[in-house]
């Protein structure tokens, strides 16, 4: 650290208040950095704990009394697992076709020398700007017959143009020669696709996987609105109904007070937020260094 | 002379030399011969090209009805045509005003409290220099944009409720009574806007951080060998900048203004705070689909998306005119 700094003052000496100014900033994001983290620890750490510690202290980071009860209850009756379950399938399957969509038809766009480019970039630029709004859209979804199955949330979000675009300008930047001695060995465009860009491309695939998947696990409004059967609610649906309908999980919590000592109520909504957001803290890791590196200079640029 | 350079660059450009030697006259081919000669281009925008059409432009189409007096049974085409009809019923309704004044309330409050947040918040990381630091902080202030609204919603209720809420518990050790900020209407906005700044403000920071990632470092070390201070630097060098991406930002935000988001607001209103909560978007959700009024919600979709077109493309033009690049 102390050789980076050297290096960036070049000799100009900082004055005291200069010293007092930056321990003001990194104090001042420390806290910022706190008040985004505490909440999730906060209800983390109220998932571990039991009911009557949950009652009678305000805040704490480590519960006093570790308990899995309220994941048991979670998992039994509020049958969180199989929301999870959906979701996963839900995530996984919407992505890998996003993707496949998204990138077949990013790399033809990228090519400068494409008759007929810009006609389509205005095609896919005017849905940026305009679109028919959530009632015609429901309407012609339902018609095509998607009302109540997983396609309805899937097939309407297959190419987001932000994304495409992002994806488009990366590929743009594969040093064309590459392309150019496979082409001159006399392979075919899509086979230089799938075997010289898309092996390139790893960064771009790794971030906007990561935002197409998000957007998958964290929608609630498009299964609100098509998903009529309980059994394939997602997880957003379910950890919404059991944080809203404190009266019904109290009902059904009384049993379980007769066998535990404790309605689990608070710590059980606990419990399911974490789940609900463990898989994105998991993936989020691994995928953070391609998205901060690669994916911005495509979007500023773009 | 000027011409003939021109020429002969225009014939340059039509002869490519490939690396072993061989000189290849890539001459002006015909549209049906290039089509053949890349038909894989063609056949994988295939895909693509049928879903805008089914999925973005068949909806726009749809928008028809907004036209009509539509009912399911008669279907788009049988339905009879009232022209303006919806739109008059929209604008007269009670609601209108109040959804007016709901939705550009929250926005406008947006606009101030929200979108220089992260302008301040990169201004700030952009004067850390323990690069340790700066990458912890980065990426515990992006975890929040990659969590639901359903959690940041479950996450409010269980801080903020009035019965064993933290911060009323706070409140009420402080002030000796709760505030019950999630049902009282007049508190609805100033939530909705601290959720945004919560949940967006450290992702927010990415654009800016990019954009500063690019700026000469010379340039700082110029200017302070010039005896600049660390206000002038930020002033004369990292502000401008960041000046056309803010600009960016600030014409996306202008154009959505009448978008307020369907979700984050559908899951913090409740009945008790409606009268400050009803906004154009989850008023067209519920006239539309929990009611089944297509037609008369449709149009007020198409008013809500006919006036974001508008004001993206007039604040792009008054970008412009500043000599701005604007976002196209």
């Amino acid at each position: 650290m102390a050789k980076h700094r050297k290096s960036f003052d070049s000799g100009v000496r900082r004055s005291p208040a200069d010293h007092v100014i930056d321990v003001i900033i990194y104090i001042v994001l420390g806290l910022i950095a706190l008040c985004t983290v505490l909440p999730f620890m906060y209800v983390l750490a109220g998932s571990f704990a039991t009911e009557k510690e949950l009652t009678e202290k305000a805040f704490f980071i480590i519960p006093e009394v570790w308990s899995l009860n309220a994941y048991q209850y979670a998992i039994r009756t509020a049958n969180i697992l199989r929301g999870l379950k959906n979701s996963i399938i839900l995530t996984v399957l919407g992505t890998v076709m996003c993707m496949l969509f998204s990138m077949t038809f990013a790399y033809p766009l990228s090519k400068k020398h494409l008759r007929g480019r810009n006609w389509i970039m205005n095609l896919v630029i005017v849905t940026m700007l305009f679109s028919g709004g959530m009632i015609p859209s429901y309407l012609v979804f339902t018609a095509y017959g998607l009302y109540d199955t997983y396609w309805a949330l899937i097939l309407p979000a297959l190419i987001s143009p932000f994304n495409m675009i992002i994806i488009k300008n990366f590929f743009a930047e594969i040093p064309q020669e590459l392309e150019d001695a496979a082409y001159m060995d006399g392979a075919s465009d899509l086979t230089i696709f799938a075997k010289v860009v898309v092996p390139l491309s790893k960064p771009v695939i790794a971030s906007i996987s990561l935002f197409y998947g998000v957007g998958f696990w964290n929608d609630y409004f498009s299964a609100m609105i098509y998903l009529k059967t309980p059994a394939k609610y997602t997880v957003q649906i379910q950890l919404r109904s059991i944080i809203l309908l404190t009266s019904q999980i109290s009902e059904v919590a009384m049993d379980y007070y007769d066998m535990n000592g404790a309605p689990p109520d608070k710590a059980v909504k606990m419990a399911c937020t974490v789940i609900a957001t463990v898989p994105i803290l998991i993936v989020y890791p691994f995928v953070q260094k391609y998205f901060t590196k690669g994916v911005m200079v495509g979007a500023v640029k773009g | 002379m000027m011409s003939m350079n021109k020429k002969k660059k225009k014939q340059q450009l039509k002869t490519i030399v490939l690396p072993d030697g061989t000189v290849m006259k890539a001459n002006h081919t015909s549209t049906p011969r290039y089509m053949i000669q890349h038909k894989w281009l063609y056949i994988m925008l295939l895909p693509g090209l049928l879903y805008f059409v089914l999925f973005r432009y068949v909806p726009m189409g749809g928008l028809v009805i907004a036209f009509k007096n539509y009912s399911p049974f008669k279907g788009v085409w049988g339905s009879p045509w009232v022209g303006l009809e919806q739109f008059r019923k929209f604008f007269s309704t009670a609601d209108f005003g109040r959804l007016l004044r709901n939705t550009l309330g929250i926005s406008l409050m947006q606009l101030v409290l929200y979108f220089p947040a992260p302008i301040i918040l990169s201004l700030f990381l952009n004067e850390v220099r323990h690069n340790g630091y700066k990458r912890v902080v980065q990426t515990l202030i992006y975890i929040p944009h990659f969590v639901s609204w359903v959690i940041v919603a479950s996450l409010t209720y269980q801080l903020f409720n009035v019965s064993d809420g933290i911060v009323n518990i706070i409140i009420k050790s402080v002030s000796g009574s709760t505030i019950d900020i999630l049902s009282k209407g007049k508190y609805f906005w100033g939530l909705i806007v601290g959720q945004d700044i919560w949940r967006e403000t450290g992702y927010g920071t990415i654009v800016f951080l990019a954009a500063l990632a690019g700026v000469d470092q010379t340039l700082y070390e110029a200017a302070r060998v010039d005896g600049a201070g660390r206000w002038r630097l930020m002033w004369h060098i990292t502000l401008p900048a960041i000046r056309s991406t803010i600009i960016m930002m600030l014409i996306l935000r202008v154009g959505s203004l009448l978008s307020t988001g369907y979700e984050q607001i559908f899951l913090m209103r409740n009945d008790l705070n409606m009268e400050f909560a009803e906004v154009f978007d989850t008023y067209i959700y519920t006239r539309g689909i929990v009611n089944g009024q297509y037609s008369f919600s449709s149009a007020a979709g198409m008013f809500k998306s006919v006036v974001g077109l508008i004001l993206v493309l007039g604040s792009n033009k008054l970008a412009k005119m500043f000599g701005e690049s604007g976002i196209y």
